[in-house]
């Protein structure tokens, strides 16, 4: 990566170092800061929706630790996530554990049916992945709907209680953000880690040259496993937080078209990059909230009869032209854009590194 | 280093054939401690093959191989690279998303042993172990003169680089042999000149054993100790350089019959 002119790394562990100068920890600690006073400068509107757009930076990280760093293509994610959030409801509601615990161990279960799920990635690739995990999808929506009702509730799920420290209750928006929004810092922070250190490389390695990756002594039977276990892990921490979210689990709120939608987020972002999975999820929340706010305007143009279906059409539609003009356009996504923009400031007056 | 006689990897009557087509008949191979072995043939002679069946990405029919004693015959690839087996490729079979850097760091996959809650946490340990490792990793890129493009994503990369980082990525696993696949192939005289004096100088420092697939006879003759030559599946031919350039066998099986 280039740097301003006269700055240079002078040591290697500066070189790896994601924040390698003074500025731009002033950067972070700056956004942090922001973060950390949000609920004070915005509505509670605006923190509700800023509190999904954590959950989807959490879930969107672990899909694209799975499909964006290890190429295991997967549209059976909003499932997984699903599965993160019944193992939550269930370890409180059934085992009387609290939040706490469940947050420590539903990712774990949620890891362990991914990788059961990504058996199938030892044999099948690419297209033929994606629809073993479709089939995950539906067996696991299936199985949230009829399996053991007694425990998960069958069609009217679970009414899980909104967790809670020392009183205070995590129920309104402007608390709940700080349940959510340090979660998703503290998972950014590990999805970056993990990418950018040994596990990260062999899941690259395994997507580019699987064969290589073999021979160089990468078992690709346990990475591509591994790399389902942490997209599922992350996808259980997702789960996690719509459990504290919604404070209820049922069938339908996993639905495909949600896992749809998360590969649009890393498609959109940038696949196999951190900040792209935060990029994606913003960008495809924002649409989302947009979508919603144009849609009644819109209809207003048009007769009732057309204009209920243009309000439940619209988002499908814009999210689809949206994927497209992506992936015609910038097919590494926002990431990319956002480093030509840095590198451009990084050089200026110049428009590449100077030496 | 163990005297030059120690038989380290030893190929005992391999068979492979793809159905009709019989890669591999019979061919019965010993590479000793420390020296520079060439394996030369034709096209489709199956000398590629017979790497293949060393790393494991083939299973052969029948017959064995054996590595520093232990049969290696079924075992996975990444259990026989785990044993001290590095490879390149004839085709380039690189990370190409990866950078030069990661595409070497990742070649030290078996020496690292970070795990994935080491890796989620950093700080600490794998910190300290990816410093270390990009120490050596370093080392490397200066030994392969690759400095300027260290930074570079592979896939950016010229043909005669890649091929450069391709060795890299198999040195880098530190190998106690190592398996070339025709590294100089597609190069001009220079580039040719270079990779030889890699491969030279790396089995000179390390005392790597070195198995080496190449066509180019006059540069065969210069590095190898000793030569191998296939034809069709089968050893014609084996001895120092001087003893396979007048062979006749091996002159028939190059240039034809008269």
């Amino acid at each position: 990566m280039s740097r301003p002119a006269g700055t240079k790394d002078v040591d290697y562990a500066q070189s790896m170092a994601i924040l390698r100068t003074r500025f731009e920890w002033v950067m972070l600690i700056a956004f942090l800061i922001f973060l950390a006073v949000v609920p004070r400068i915005f509505s509670p509107e605006t923190v509700d929706i800023i509190n999904v757009m954590a959950i989807w930076v959490v879930g969107a990280h672990g899909l694209n630790l799975l499909t964006g760093y290890a190429g295991q293509i997967s549209i059976g994610h909003a499932a997984f996530i699903g599965v993160g959030a019944y193992s939550t409801a269930v370890l409180i509601l059934q085992l009387g554990l609290n939040h706490w615990w469940a947050l420590l161990l539903a990712p774990i279960m949620t890891g362990l049916v991914g990788m059961v799920f990504g058996l199938p990635s030892l044999r099948l690739k690419g297209f033929y992945l994606a629809m073993a995990t479709l089939a995950a999808q539906f067996i696991l929506t299936t199985a949230f709907l009829f399996a053991m009702p007694g425990i998960v509730g069958g069609i009217s799920g679970l009414t899980v209680p909104f967790p809670e420290i020392g009183g205070m209750s995590f129920r309104v928006p402007e608390n709940l953000y700080y349940l959510l929004m340090p979660t998703a810092v503290l998972m950014t922070f590990f999805a970056k880690n993990i990418a950018r250190s040994r596990l990260g490389r062999a899941f690259v390695a395994v997507r580019d040259n699987d064969l290589a990756a073999e021979i160089m002594g990468i078992s690709l039977f346990g990475y591509k496993l591994r790399a389902f276990f942490v997209g599922c892990l992350f996808a259980g921490v997702a789960g996690w937080m719509r459990v504290c979210y919604d404070g209820c689990v049922r069938p339908d709120i996993y639905p495909l078209m949600d896992s749809i939608w998360y590969l649009g987020v890393i498609i959109i972002g940038g696949m196999g990059s951190t900040m792209g999975a935060i990029f994606g999820a913003i960008f495809v929340r924002l649409l989302h909230e947009m979508v919603l706010v144009a849609s009644p305007a819109l209809g207003s143009f048009f007769p009732p009869e057309i204009a209920g279906q243009l309000g439940s059409g619209l988002g499908l539609v814009v999210f689809g032209v949206v994927v497209a003009l992506f992936l015609i356009f910038e097919p590494r996504g926002i990431t990319h854009t956002w480093e030509i923009l840095k590198g451009r400031i990084r050089h200026w007056p110049f428009v590449f590194a100077p030496g | 280093m163990a005297e030059k006689d120690t038989v380290q990897l030893s190929i005992e009557d391999v068979w492979l054939s793809f159905h009709e087509v019989k890669a591999l008949q019979g061919v019965s191979l010993e590479v000793k401690q420390g020296e520079i072995l060439a394996v030369v043939g034709p096209n489709g002679a199956g000398k590629s093959c017979l790497l293949n069946v060393v790393n494991g990405f083939y299973r052969a029919q029948k017959g064995s191989v054996t590595f520093e004693g232990r049969d290696i015959t079924r075992l996975s690839g990444h259990r026989i690279a785990a044993l001290g087996i590095g490879r390149t490729f004839q085709s380039l079979q690189l990370y190409t998303g990866l950078s030069v850097l990661d595409n070497l760091m990742a070649g030290r996959h078996l020496l690292q042993k970070t795990g994935m809650v080491a890796a989620a946490l950093y700080f600490g340990w794998s910190h300290k172990e990816e410093i270390e490792h990009r120490k050596q990793v370093e080392w490397l890129i200066d030994f392969l003169e690759i400095e300027a493009v260290r930074n570079q994503t592979v896939g950016s990369l010229s043909y005669g680089l890649r091929k450069r980082v391709d060795l890299g990525r198999a040195l880098a696993l530190e190998p106690r042999i190592l398996l070339l696949d025709e590294p100089m192939a597609g190069m001009n005289r220079d580039e040719k000149e270079d990779i030889a004096r890699f491969i030279l100088d790396v089995h000179e420092m390390r005392g790597t054993t070195i198995v080496v697939i190449e066509h180019d006879m006059g540069l065969v003759m210069d590095i190898a100790d000793r030569v191998t030559v296939l034809d069709w599946g089968q050893k014609i031919a084996e001895g120092s350089p001087e003893e396979i350039k007048t062979d006749p066998e091996v002159i028939k099986a190059f240039l034809g019959e008269e």
